[in-house]
């Protein structure tokens, strides 16, 4: 057990515990948008940062990405620490003016609009966290998506903006997206999702359409499953 | 195959086909790509065939770059060592019959003192060189860069048969320790302690790298020692690599320079044919080998885990986790990753031994650095300096200050993760810690003079256009903030500022330097805080009284055209884009600011300065 | 002039040449943009197969990088330099005279697909700053009215072959 102080607080740790699983786990909230249990972490939003401090050095670190440390003195709301946190948030409010999921975050974190920045109009709800392309990635295993260019001209989406052959319409990317910019359309015997037209798989039980046929040929040949067998839904097993 | 390596070194040495003794007559040229820019092949070209048509058997050897870039192309004539600036192909037919034939110099080639007009002969009787150091550089004059030879004849190797023969890995690293390397590449990190760190860490393999990206635009030392002495590089990091306990090495070089990857190219290969490099180096059981990787266009690719996702086949940006190369680096495995000027320095050091190393610059930085002098500045070129050596004297007594008698007002050093220093600053020695005081950094070396027709805000604006286009977009206060930070200096580089800009820029400031993944973003506020805390009178005439006092912000100025000295020659009319000059022949033109976009062709042509800039 | 290989096999060479495995990914881009003149779609999509790397994957590179293009490049490729010395010496008019001349911003190409424009940030050859790099030629101390005749010229030259 690792042993360390965050906000005056004595902690004890497992060994490789990141320091904002320690600090949730002692009831202390740190806010996060680009970190999701089913994926690995990113440490690209910046909003867990905590302030660390080692001997006489104080870092800003992210708590997602660091781990506890013996002796280690940690500050969540320090106001180096909260500066960065409201920077971050109005700047993903001029990014993202349409996400009521920012809005809400931005409220609850006593974060307004800062009125010099003016608002984006071409990024939806996209705040560039890469939770969908991680999940593509590291669970799905397709790589159907992924974040092209760079700077602020970084978008996420399929390579040249066309149908993907290797996406199986299963919308995973689109569960894990923090502000739900991700389109997902499913109607009858049919699911669009980035600019792809899928058609669904009917239970063979109970006969409600609740698969993309591509996801269910995917994951057959994957296991060695016979299809027939897979074309039973969740509730009917 | 079990000699000893000091012994087969020797012999190398001994079989060399080219040697250049004290009384050997050759000329060199610099052939470094300004000079080639300046048409230094084709005088090479014309030397080579002028000296055969004479019927002389004398040497013309391509040598690296000279720093003096100003003048070239560079000729020196050996053994006199008489220095030739400026060289035209015209020249070369007189430089052959009497400089190369009879030893007679000629005077019109010669370097003219700008004070006392006195013609100087030679390379250290020029103000540019005399207080310089060039212990590394300055062997790029000796050497044809693409010929190991050459690189063998001036002790070339020596360092290495001296470590595989007589120094354990751990000796090396105590003698780079003592001698207080701190990289070159604008961290400044201790050299020893980084290889103690690979040396300890556990993990194979282990790697050795040279970061030749060079990304911080005005500077390019790098290109001209990858370009000038790749053997000392490659020199340096076998050596590393055996301290360390790395086999495997990588050079990283900018796309942008491909002359240096060629010599690179060639360097190892003839290394290898030399058994310097591969299997069994000099006779020993220590095997190393070098790959050439290419960037592609990303100054983030100059930070080391956006190198390293480069190497590995990947898009270059930055890892988040809190992990140190040592311990994971390429390929989650332990890496050194050094500026390629910091592996040059290393040879040296093994050389002449850590003690006369030390006994350079200053206490905290030891050694001499190169910087590169550019902008405005009447000797543009590259300078090696002991640590601790005033910016006064490299911009005066070396760089010969300000052209065309305008006034000195700001030195950009460390590229744009730096600052701007003033003229009330020029003083200080120019060492890692005294830079980062007054708010700047030494960077890799670039140093960019600016004068009084230079905005400060234009620049910190300049610096914060190209962050917001090399930002990799990981991370939200680097991709979002220092683009809002551009979007505001925009503004007020067009007269849009706001009350209160000023201000914002700093609380972002720090907010960006503290939220940031890595270095870009967390230095990107540096341009724009020392611009504001020396120059901040500047940023205030933008937005109160939408002024540029420099002349620059087109937005901000009115060309005119001054009645006195205007003759009515017609020239801006020819050369205006949108025809706002007008003027009968002979009579006095005007300018309607209307239609004028003060592009500049009229001030470019006017060849009697009538034009006005306010 | 014929190309005597396909896009699809001549990519297969380049990843055979780079020993296949995908931390060549950079260098086989490098190829590729060097044998056509940009990464044509369909020498991605090969190279991703060949190299069994998923092709967002091989997108992310390529558009990652500016020194490649996903577009057909004109005939002479002209590239500024706006690094700092260049800057402070005038780069700037310069990047607007070119843009005036040839009617086209950095990263597109003139209608007849004789000029590319581009900016690059420093080629180290600050001494003859303002600088112009034309396909592999330096132009220093570069003036607005060294502009148009080297426009001129090239085209000159282009019409000659």
């Amino acid at each position: 057990m690792v042993n360390l102080i965050i906000d005056g607080k004595n902690i004890s740790a497992e060994k490789d515990t990141m320091l904002l699983e320690a600090a949730r786990t002692a009831g202390i909230a740190i806010p996060t948008l680009c970190a999701h249990e089913a994926v690995s972490r990113s440490g690209s939003c910046r909003l867990c940062v905590v302030e660390i401090k080692k001997g006489n050095r104080t870092r800003i670190v992210t708590s997602c990405l660091y781990g506890v440390e013996e002796g280690l003195v940690v500050n969540t709301k320090s106001d180096r620490v909260l500066n960065v946190r409201r920077l971050v948030m109005e700047l993903l409010l001029a990014r993202c003016p349409e996400s009521d999921v920012l809005q809400k975050m931005a409220k609850e974190m006593g974060v307004e609009s800062q009125g010099r920045f003016v608002a984006d109009t071409d990024h939806g709800k996209c705040i560039l966290c890469r939770s969908c392309v991680r999940v593509c990635e590291e669970v799905v295993g397709v790589s159907a998506i992924g974040l092209f260019a760079r700077g602020s001209q970084k978008t996420v989406g399929t390579p040249y903006n066309e149908k993907s052959d290797v996406c199986i319409g299963c919308g995973a990317c689109a569960y894990v997206c923090p502000t739900g910019h991700i389109e997902m359309l499913t109607t009858g015997d049919k699911r669009k999702i980035w600019g792809r037209t899928f058609k669904m798989q009917t239970c063979d039980t109970c006969g409600r359409y609740f698969a993309p046929v591509d996801q269910l040929k995917y994951i057959s040949k994957k296991t060695g499953v016979p299809l027939k067998e897979l074309a039973i839904c969740m509730d009917c097993r | 195959m079990n000699e000893n390596p000091d012994t087969q070194a020797r012999q190398i040495q001994d079989n060399l086909t080219i040697y250049y003794g004290p009384k050997k007559k050759f000329v060199t040229i610099c052939a470094g790509t300004g000079c080639r820019a300046s048409g230094s092949l084709k005088v090479k070209e014309a030397l080579e065939a002028e000296i055969k048509k004479q019927n002389m058997k004398v040497e013309v050897l391509a040598t690296g770059c000279l720093g003096f870039c100003e003048k070239g192309p560079m000729v020196v004539v050996h053994p006199d060592k008489y220095f030739y600036q400026h060289v035209k192909v015209e020249d070369v037919p007189e430089i052959v019959s009497k400089t190369v034939a009879k030893g007679e110099v000629i005077s019109r080639l010669l370097y003219r003192h700008p004070d006392t007009k006195k013609t100087l002969f030679r390379e250290e009787d020029l103000p540019f060189y005399k207080k310089q150091l060039r212990v590394v550089f300055g062997k790029n004059g000796m050497i044809d860069p693409a010929k190991i030879d050459d690189y063998l004849a001036i002790d070339g190797y020596q360092a290495l048969a001296k470590v595989l023969s007589d120094m354990t890995p751990e000796a090396v690293i105590n003698e780079v320790k003592k001698a207080g390397l701190r990289g070159r590449g604008g961290g400044g990190f201790p050299t020893a302690v980084k290889w103690e760190g690979v040396r300890k860490a556990h993990g194979e393999p282990k790697y050795v790298i040279a970061n030749g990206d060079e990304g911080d635009p005005g500077a390019y030392m790098d290109r001209s020692l990858m370009e000038g002495n790749p053997h000392s590089i490659i020199e340096g990091m076998i050596i590393g690599a055996y301290a360390v306990g790395a086999h495997e090495g990588y050079m990283y070089v900018r796309n942008e320079y491909p002359l240096a990857v060629k010599h690179l190219s060639v360097a190892i290969e003839a290394a290898k044919e030399k058994g310097l490099l591969g299997k069994n180096i000099l006779g020993t059981d220590f095997s190393f080998d070098i790959k050439i990787n290419k960037g592609a266009g990303a100054f983030v690719c100059g930070e080391s885990s956006a190198l390293f996702a480069s190497i590995e086949g990947r898009a270059g940006e930055p890892r988040a986790k809190y992990v140190h190369a040592v311990e994971k680096g390429l390929w989650d495995k332990p890496t050194v990753l050094n500026n390629v000027e910091t592996w040059a320095n290393v040879p040296l050091i093994i050389n002449r031994g850590a003690d006369w190393y030390a006994s350079i610059g200053t206490e905290g930085s030891k050694g001499t650095k190169i910087f590169s002098l550019v902008g405005k500045i009447n000797n543009t070129g590259l300078v090696e300096v002991p640590m601790g050596t005033t910016l006064y004297e490299i911009i005066y007594d070396m760089g010969g200050g300000i052209p065309n008698g305008r006034k000195f007002k700001a030195v950009q050093t460390g590229g744009p993760s730096g600052g701007c220093i003033p003229e009330s600053l020029l003083d200080i020695p120019v060492d890692f810690d005294k830079l980062t005081e007054v708010g700047s950094m030494m960077g890799s070396g670039g140093m960019i003079v600016m004068d009084d027709r230079s905005c400060m805000v234009d620049v910190a604006r300049y610096f914060l256009a190209f962050l917001k286009e090399e930002s990799c977009g990981k991370c939200v206060p680097c991709r979002e903030g220092v683009r809002r930070m551009s979007d505001i200096l925009e503004d007020i580089c067009a007269g849009k500022g706001k009350e209160g800009d000023v201000e914002l820029l700093e609380t972002m400031s720090q907010s960006i330097a503290d939220g940031s993944l890595c270095a870009l973003g967390g230095s990107a506020p540096n341009p724009v805080l020392s611009t504001i805390r020396y120059f901040r009178e500047e940023y205030d005439a933008h937005i109160k009284d939408h002024r540029c006092p420099a002349g620059v912000c087109k937005a901000l100025i009115t060309y005119s055209i001054d009645p006195e000295k205007c003759t009515g020659c017609g020239l801006c009319i020819k050369v205006c884009p949108t025809q706002a000059t007008s003027g009968e022949k002979k009579k006095a033109h005007s300018i309607d600011n209307n239609k004028c976009i003060r592009c500049g062709a009229c001030i470019e042509s006017c060849k009697f300065d009538a034009i006005n800039v306010k | 002039m014929t190309k005597a290989i396909s896009v699809a096999a001549k990519t297969r060479q380049i990843v055979k040449k780079h020993g296949g495995d995908k931390s060549a990914m950079i260098a086989v881009l490098q190829d590729i943009q060097e044998a056509f003149n940009y990464l044509p779609k369909e020498a991605l999509k090969t190279a991703s197969k060949a190299m069994k790397v998923p092709f967002s994957r091989v997108y992310e590179a390529a558009t990652f990088y500016t020194a490649f293009s996903l577009k057909p490049r004109g005939k002479n490729i002209i590239k500024i330099c706006m690094g700092t010395a260049c800057h402070v010496r005038g780069a700037s008019a310069l990047e607007d005279k070119f843009e005036r001349t040839l009617g086209i911003k950095p990263g597109e190409t003139t209608t007849d697909k004789k000029f590319s424009l581009e900016t690059v940030n420093c080629v180290g050859a600050c001494a003859l700053g303002p600088l112009v790099v034309i396909n592999t030629e330096y132009h220093g101390q570069m003036t607005m009215n060294k502009v148009d005749k080297l426009i001129n010229k090239i085209k000159e030259e282009g019409a000659q072959r």
